[in-house]
């Protein structure tokens, strides 16, 4: 039996510089090199704030009408006034909060998850079964996405679940192309064909060995699906064909009180037009950054 | 040449084909049939007026004698009958087309105009004040619902200058500057949301050229920033934008849909949205068939395209 070796013990210095850096060590250096992103960040920290704590963010109930107060300018007591049944615009504007990141969330969340395993199986297959799911996902990817999510939400009938999917699957044929092309690069890497060699099989190679290393263009795209897809839910509500009453939706706030009043209450288009702009700008900022530092090849893409 | 003509015009019908399956499909993903949602608000039908209107909208057949009914027919230009009006859908698309493609083309104008030289200055002036700004400036029109804008517009005309832009469509004959306006309002929102996508991609098309061996050349020979930058950079670095303003016109469609409603513009876009909220769905079917192709059309227009722009491009093979 040989005697365990001796642990070296480093000098301080060395260990503090071999460590990984801490979560705020890279957070700090993400806000110095990207302050645009960082900026962006702060915008979706303090929206998602707003939408989980929106029952005590609110000062009035956002449904409750008032028919004193209709078509009341800001004031005191209704800080971004009040709509044409007395309702407060500020406090719907905080529960719409809610109702535009669950669905933001959910359909770039779905959106993402089906169309990177579409994207990883094709890409990974390769020959006639990639080229098949290519020409598929083509037809899909034909139709502009806000047409296919208006004629989807149409047909099946206004519900957050079905706005969900309205607006997730035109998503699906966008995330596939990005993920199949990190996987067509990271296919052909040696360690992929070492696993192959000891005989791993296809689908644990895929999911095990491939897909952890797509991680980085993953988060790229959902946070850039993000901002559109609030934008489509934003639009589709406007249009009639979103979320249904009685969720306050910054998209209805903005349809049929505002466009009628918009003289009377300029508040009315304002302010919830100012929100969804926000909430956009914020998930297209962290999503360049996020896009810039994770996967430098797509940078300018 | 020829060859990879015909082949990519081969991949587009074959393409057009499945979108066709698609759209017919979708349409009938409604829970309960098309009668039950078209007379829904109708109140009571009876059995056989029920089986007489099926017979009339020719939905009583099998599922794919309509599909190939519906094909054949949009092939031959026959694009159905309007549940809503009773005529002809031809009829009622053909005069709202010139309108659409007049905002179309002059939203892709204001998009170009706006988009590559903000696009220019900010690759040339990169990391500088002025890159952030214009940055957040094109990154804060992508972020703006078109609607909204359009919205902000109206209300800006109205509260600062009084002025209330009509509500009504004007003729290009009938008061030229009043159509102008009316038409340059809708295209400003439209263009500068469209303008985002075109700035990135001459920001970073031009920052990779400006690296190139032959731009270092150009300063050398002492030209001037203005030759070097627009003459010399730009039109290697105008390809990729091309192709942007190709995959812009989907993306374009889908503005003008929102638009032409704030508007009040009878253009396609906003028959669109009628159609659907009246669940009129011939016409739905057909309209968004006709976009498809347009969209494909434009796509493989822009492709063909390269072989004139760039000689480096060489097809077939």
């Amino acid at each position: 039996m040989a005697a365990s070796p001796a642990t070296v013990e480093l000098p301080a210095t060395t260990r503090a510089a071999l460590a990984r850096p801490g979560a705020l060590t890279v957070l700090g250096r993400f806000v110095r090199k990207k302050p645009l992103g960082a900026a962006g960040g702060f915008i979706m920290l303090v929206i998602t704030v707003t939408a989980v704590f929106a029952n005590l963010a609110e000062t009035h109930d956002p449904i409750a009408t008032d028919a004193a107060q209709t078509l009341g300018a800001p004031s005191a007591a209704h800080w971004l006034g009040s709509d044409h049944l007395g309702r407060d615009v500020y406090s719907r504007i905080v529960h719409g909060a809610r109702v535009s990141l669950i669905v933001g969330l959910a359909s770039s969340v779905l959106g993402s998850f089906f169309g990177g395993i579409i994207g990883l199986l094709s890409g990974y297959a390769g020959g006639k079964t990639d080229l098949i799911t290519q020409r598929v996902l083509d037809i899909f990817q034909g139709l502009p996405l806000l047409v296919l999510a208006m004629v989807m939400s149409a047909a099946l009938g206004a519900s957050i679940e079905n706005v969900v999917i309205a607006i997730s699957v035109p998503i699906i044929p966008r995330a596939a192309r990005v993920i199949r092309s990190s996987v067509l690069s990271i296919r052909e890497m040696q360690y992929v064909e070492a696993a192959r060699a000891v005989g791993v099989r296809h689908l644990r190679i895929a999911f095990r060995h491939i897909l952890p290393n797509t991680m980085g263009p993953f988060i790229v795209l959902m946070t850039a699906q993000l901002g559109s897809a609030i934008l489509v839910e934003a639009t589709l509500s406007f249009l009639g064909l979103g979320v249904p009453e009685p969720y306050p939706s910054w998209g209805r706030m903005l349809s049929v009180s505002a466009a009628e009043y918009a003289q009377k209450a300029p508040h009315l288009v304002i302010f919830p037009g100012l929100a969804i702009s926000l909430a956009v700008f914020g998930s297209n900022l962290l999503g360049d950054a996020l896009r810039d530092t994770l996967d430098p090849r797509l940078r300018g893409a | 040449m020829k060859n990879y003509v015909a082949q990519r015009l081969g991949i587009a019908i074959l393409t057009l084909l499945g979108m066709s399956i698609v759209i017919f499909v979708l349409l009938r993903l409604a829970p309960g049939d098309i009668v039950d949602i078209l007379f829904s608000t109708g109140g009571y039908v009876n059995a056989d007026e029920r089986k007489a209107i099926m017979k009339e909208l020719g939905i009583d057949k099998p599922l794919v004698t309509q599909y190939l009914e519906w094909l054949r027919n949009f092939m031959v230009g026959d694009l159905g009958k309007s549940y809503r009006y009773d005529q002809p859908a031809w009829d009622i698309i053909r005069p709202l087309i010139p309108v659409t493609v007049e905002l179309a083309a002059l939203s892709i104008l204001v998009a170009v105009c706006l988009g590559v030289p903000t696009g220019v200055i900010s690759a040339v002036r990169q990391d500088t004040g002025l890159d952030y700004v214009l940055r957040v400036f094109s990154l804060a029109g992508l972020s703006m619902p078109a609607f909204w804008l359009g919205m902000v517009i109206i209300l800006g005309l109205v509260s600062w200058l009084q002025w209330i832009p009509p509500v009504t469509y004007v003729g290009p004959r009938e008061n030229f500057w009043l159509h102008a306006v009316q038409f340059g309002l809708p295209a400003l929102a439209v263009g500068y949301r469209s303008s985002a996508l075109i700035m990135r991609i001459t920001r970073s098309a031009l920052l990779e050229v400006m690296r190139e061996d032959y731009i270092r050349t150009a300063w050398a020979k002492g030209q001037s920033e203005r030759v070097v930058i627009w003459r010399h950079a730009l039109k290697n670095a105008i390809l990729p934008v091309v192709t942007v303003i190709g995959i812009e016109f989907a993306f374009l469609i889908g503005g003008l849909v929102v638009t032409e409603n704030v508007f009040n513009l009878p253009g396609v876009a906003r028959f669109l949205v009628q159609a659907i909220l009246w669940r009129d769905y011939p016409i739905v079917q057909n309209l968004v068939m006709f976009i498809a192709v347009v969209v494909i059309f434009s796509n493989l227009f822009v492709d063909m395209l390269y072989g004139f722009l760039d000689p480096r491009v060489r097809y077939g093979s």
